[in-house]
C-alpha cells in the first residue's frame, strides 16, 4: 500500500465520518438528558433537502446550511412536543419522525433530484495540507469538517467540564431528583432535543451540499441509525463518538481501499460493510449487560410526567 | 389554558376513537396541504381516496396491494404485543422475495403442483432466517432489536441488488437488472378471473385468522400478551421469556418472508430491484393503527393499500410526487401517537389561578408500549 493511497483513505475516512460525527454528537447530548430520539434519519433528510433547495435557488451555501439546521430544529420540536407535552412513547415517536421526514423530504425534493449545485470546497492550507499521510486528513478538509472538530471539542467540554453539562447529566440520570432540587427538567430536555435536531439538520446539509453534493431521495442511507448505534458504541462518551464516527467512515469507504489494492468486489456487497459493522459492534458491546447498565443514562427513554 | 389530566385508567373508547381521529386529522392536513399547493382539496381527496376504488377492478387491485401489507402487519402485531420492536419487516420481506426467487429460478422449467409450495416455503425460510438472526442476537447477546433489524433492512436491500445485478440476472435480459420470468408452476394461481387477485390474499387472510386464534385462544398467545404487559409478572409465572421473544420474532419474520415471496410469484412474476415500495415500514403503521388487533389490522391494511393506490393516482392526475403516500403515512402515525394521549389523559380547561391544577399522580400509560432504550 503506497503513501498516496493511505493519505487519500485517511482523508476520505474523516470526510465520510463527518456527517456521522455531527449527528452522533447531537444524539449524545439528547440521550444524556434521558431522551432517546430515533428520528435522526428523518431530521437529516429534511436538513438535506431544505438546505439543497435553498442553496440551489439562492446560490448561497451559508444560507443553505442555516436553513438545514433550522429544518432539523423544527423537526425536533415536533418530536419534543409529542413526547414531552403529550408524554407519548419516545421510540414510537422517533420512528414516526423518521417515516414522516423520509416522506416529506422526498415529497418536497421530488423536483430537485439530480440537479447540480456548487458544493462546499476543501480549504487548502499551504505546507500543512501537503504534509504526508495526515496532511489532507486534518488540514485539507472543508469548513464543515473543521466545524465538526470544533463541535466535538465543544460537546466534550460541555459534558465533562461545564455546569450546564452537569445539569444535563443530572436530568438524564434522575429527572425526579433533578426536579426536586429545582433543576429545569423540561427546559433541559427541550434544549437537548433541539440541539440534536440542529446537528441532524447540519449533517443532512453536509450530505447534500458538500459530501455528494446533490439531492437524492433517502440519501442519508441509514446514517441516522448508524449514529444511534455509535452513541451506544461510544458508551455515551464524546471522545469515543469521534473515534467511532471515523471508524465507521473508514468502513464506508473500504471499496476505495479495495479498488486501490486491485480487488474487484461487487459495490453492493461492499455497501453492506458499515451496517454489518454496526451490528457486530452492538453484539460485542451489548453482550456485557451490567457494563451497559452502568454507562447509559439511567432515565434514557423514560418519559417525565411531574410538571410543576 | 388546556391541561392534560390523568384519567387514572385507560379509556377503551378513546383507544378505538384515536385511530379514527388520527385519520380525520391527516385528511384535514391534506386539505390544507393541497390548498397551499393550489389544488382543489376536494378534487384531490377524491382522487386520493375514491377514484382508485371507483370501479370493481379498483377494488381487486386494492386487494392485491393489501396482500403483502396484511401479511407483514399481522406478524408485527404479535411481536409488538410482546413489546419487541421488529422494524425489520421490510428486510425480511426482501429476503423472502430473494429466497423464493432463487427457488423459482432453480425450478424454472419444472412443472407440477408441488413447485409453488416449495417456492413459498423457500420464501418463508428467507424471512425466518433474516428475523432469526435478529432474534438470536437479541436472545443470546441482548442486542437491541430496533437497531439490528433496521441495519438488516439495509443489508437485505444490498444483497437483493447484488443478486439482481449479478448471479440472478436474466442471461437473456439485455443486461437489465431483472431475473428471468418464473415458470408457470411457480406463479400464484389467480383467485378472480381477469384480475390480479392471487392466492396470496387467501394466505394472508388465513394468517390473520391463525394469529387471532393464537393470540386469543392459545396459551402461547396468552404468554406473549402477559410478557408485553408486564415482563416481571411473566418471569415470575415461569414463562420462558427468551423462547417467547424468539418465537414472536420468527413468526413475524416468516410472515414477512411470505409477503415477499407472494409478491414475486404473484403480481411481479420475477425478481426485480424494487419488489416493495416500503410495505414493511407501512405495516408498522398499520399494526399500530389497527390497535394490534386482527380486525383493526385488516381495516388499516385496506386504508394503507388505498393510500398507495391514491398516491399513484395523484401522481398521474395531479402531477404530485409519489412520496405523497409516505408523507401521509408519517402524518398518520404522528397523529395517532398524539391522539393516543387521550387514552390515558383527558383534556381539561383550567383557569390560570394557582391551586386550580389537577393532581399529578402517576397516570396510566398513554400507549400500549413501555420504554425501550438504545442500549443493548
Amino acid at each position: 500500500m503506497d503513501i498516496d493511497l493511505i493519505t487519500n483513505v485517511l482523508y476520505a475516512m474523516v470526510r465520510t465520518g463527518t456527517p456521522l460525527l455531527i449527528v452522533a454528537l447531537g444524539e449524545l447530548i439528547c440521550e444524556k438528558s434521558g431522551v432517546l430520539n430515533l428520528g435522526q434519519e428523518g431530521m437529516m433528510l429534511m436538513g438535506a433537502v431544505v438546505g439543497f433547495i435553498v442553496t440551489l435557488t439562492t446560490g448561497s451555501l451559508a444560507l443553505g446550511f442555516f436553513v438545514a439546521i433550522l429544518a432539523g430544529i423544527l423537526m425536533s420540536l415536533i418530536f419534543g412536543f409529542i413526547t414531552m407535552e403529550l408524554s407519548a412513547n419516545q421510540v414510537a415517536t422517533g420512528l414516526a419522525l423518521t417515516i414522516f421526514g423520509t416522506g416529506l423530504s422526498a415529497f418536497i425534493g421530488a423536483g430537485y433530484v439530480g440537479k447540480p449545485v456548487e458544493g462546499l470546497d476543501p480549504i487548502y492550507i499551504p505546507v500543512l495540507t501537503d504534509l504526508p499521510i495526515i496532511g489532507r486528513m486534518l488540514f485539507g478538509q472543508d469548513l464543515i469538517v473543521y466545524l465538526s472538530f470544533a463541535l466535538f471539542g465543544g460537546v466534550y467540554w460541555f459534558i465533562n467540564h461545564s455546569r450546564p453539562g452537569l445539569i444535563l447529566k443530572a436530568v438524564g440520570e434522575n429527572p425526579h431528583s433533578a426536579n426536586a432540587i429545582g433543576l429545569p427538567v423540561f427546559k433541559t430536555r427541550y434544549l437537548a432535543i433541539v440541539f440534536g435536531g440542529a446537528m441532524a439538520g447540519l449533517a443532512g446539509g453536509y450530505l447534500s451540499l458538500a459530501y455528494t453534493p446533490l439531492w437524492v431521495e433517502n440519501m442519508s442511507a441509514g446514517r441516522g441509525w448508524i449514529a444511534l448505534a455509535l452513541v451506544v458504541f461510544a458508551s455515551w462518551k464524546a471522545e469515543r463518538v469521534l473515534l467511532g464516527a471515523w471508524l465507521f467512515g473508514l468502513a464506508s469507504i473500504l471499496h476505495l481501499v479495495f479498488q486501490g489494492l486491485g480487488f474487484s468486489v461487487s459495490p453492493n456487497l461492499l455497501a453492506i460493510l458499515p451496517y454489518l459493522a454496526t451490528i457486530l459492534v452492538l453484539v460485542v458491546l451489548s453482550s456485557n449487560q451490567s457494563r451497559n447498565r452502568l454507562v447509559a443514562p439511567v432515565s434514557l427513554g423514560k418519559p417525565f410526567y411531574a410538571k410543576s | 389554558m388546556i391541561k392534560l389530566e390523568p384519567r387514572g385508567e385507560r379509556s377503551r373508547l378513546m383507544a378505538y376513537l384515536s385511530p379514527v381521529l388520527a385519520i380525520l386529522l391527516t385528511m384535514l392536513t391534506g386539505v390544507i396541504l393541497f390548498s397551499l399547493l393550489g389544488i382543489d382539496p376536494w378534487h384531490a381527496l377524491v382522487t386520493l381516496l375514491y377514484t382508485p376504488i371507483s370501479d370493481v377492478y379498483g377494488w381487486t387491485e386494492l386487494a392485491v396491494k393489501a396482500t403483502p401489507i396484511l401479511l407483514c402487519a399481522v406478524g408485527l402485531s404479535v411481536v409488538f404485543k410482546a413489546q419487541i420492536w421488529n422494524i425489520g419487516a421490510e428486510g425480511q420481506l426482501l429476503m423472502g422475495g430473494l429466497f423464493g426467487s432463487f427457488m423459482a429460478l432453480q425450478l424454472i422449467d419444472v412443472e407440477g403442483l408441488w413447485v409453488l409450495p416449495v417456492v413459498l416455503v423457500a420464501g418463508v425460510i428467507g424471512g425466518l432466517f433474516w428475523a432469526g438472526i435478529a432474534a438470536l442476537l437479541k436472545v443470546k447477546f441482548n442486542t437491541n432489536e430496533i437497531l439490528t433489524t433496521i441495519m438488516m433492512n439495509y443489508i437485505a436491500l444490498n444483497i437483493l441488488l447484488w443478486a439482481v445485478h449479478g448471479p440472478m440476472k436474466d442471461p437473456d435480459g439485455y443486461n437489465f437488472p431483472e431475473s428471468a420470468m418464473f415458470g408457470d408452476s411457480s406463479l400464484m394461481p389467480i383467485l378472480i378471473e381477469d384480475t390480479r387477485v392471487h392466492f396470496g390474499l387467501a394466505l394472508a387472510l388465513l394468517a390473520v385468522v391463525a394469529v387471532w386464534v393464537l393470540m386469543s385462544r392459545a396459551f402461547m398467545g396468552f404468554q406473549i400478551r402477559v410478557m408485553g404487559l408486564d415482563a416481571s409478572a411473566a418471569r415470575l409465572s415461569g414463562f420462558k421469556e427468551k423462547r417467547l421473544a424468539f418465537f414472536a420474532l420468527l413468526l413475524s419474520g416468516g410472515l414477512a418472508g411470505l409477503a415477499g415471496v407472494s409478491e414475486v410469484t404473484g403480481p411481479i412474476g420475477q425478481l426485480i430491484p424494487s419488489i416493495s415500495p416500503g410495505y414493511g415500514y407501512a405495516a408498522i403503521i398499520v399494526a399500530f393503527l389497527g390497535r394490534l388487533h386482527p380486525v383493526g389490522i385488516v381495516l388499516a391494511t385496506f386504508l394503507m393499500a388505498l393510500l398507495y393506490m391514491g398516491g399513484e393516482m395523484a401522481q398521474i392526475e395531479l402531477g404530485l410526487p409519489l412520496a405523497l403516500t409516505s408523507l401521509f403515512q408519517g402524518l398518520l402515525l404522528f397523529y395517532l401517537l398524539a391522539c393516543d394521549v387521550l387514552i390515558g389523559f383527558r383534556l381539561r380547561w383550567i383557569s390560570n389561578t394557582p391551586g386550580a391544577q389537577g393532581s399529578s399522580t402517576a397516570p396510566a400509560q398513554p400507549l400500549s408500549t413501555t420504554n425501550t432504550s438504545a442500549q443493548g
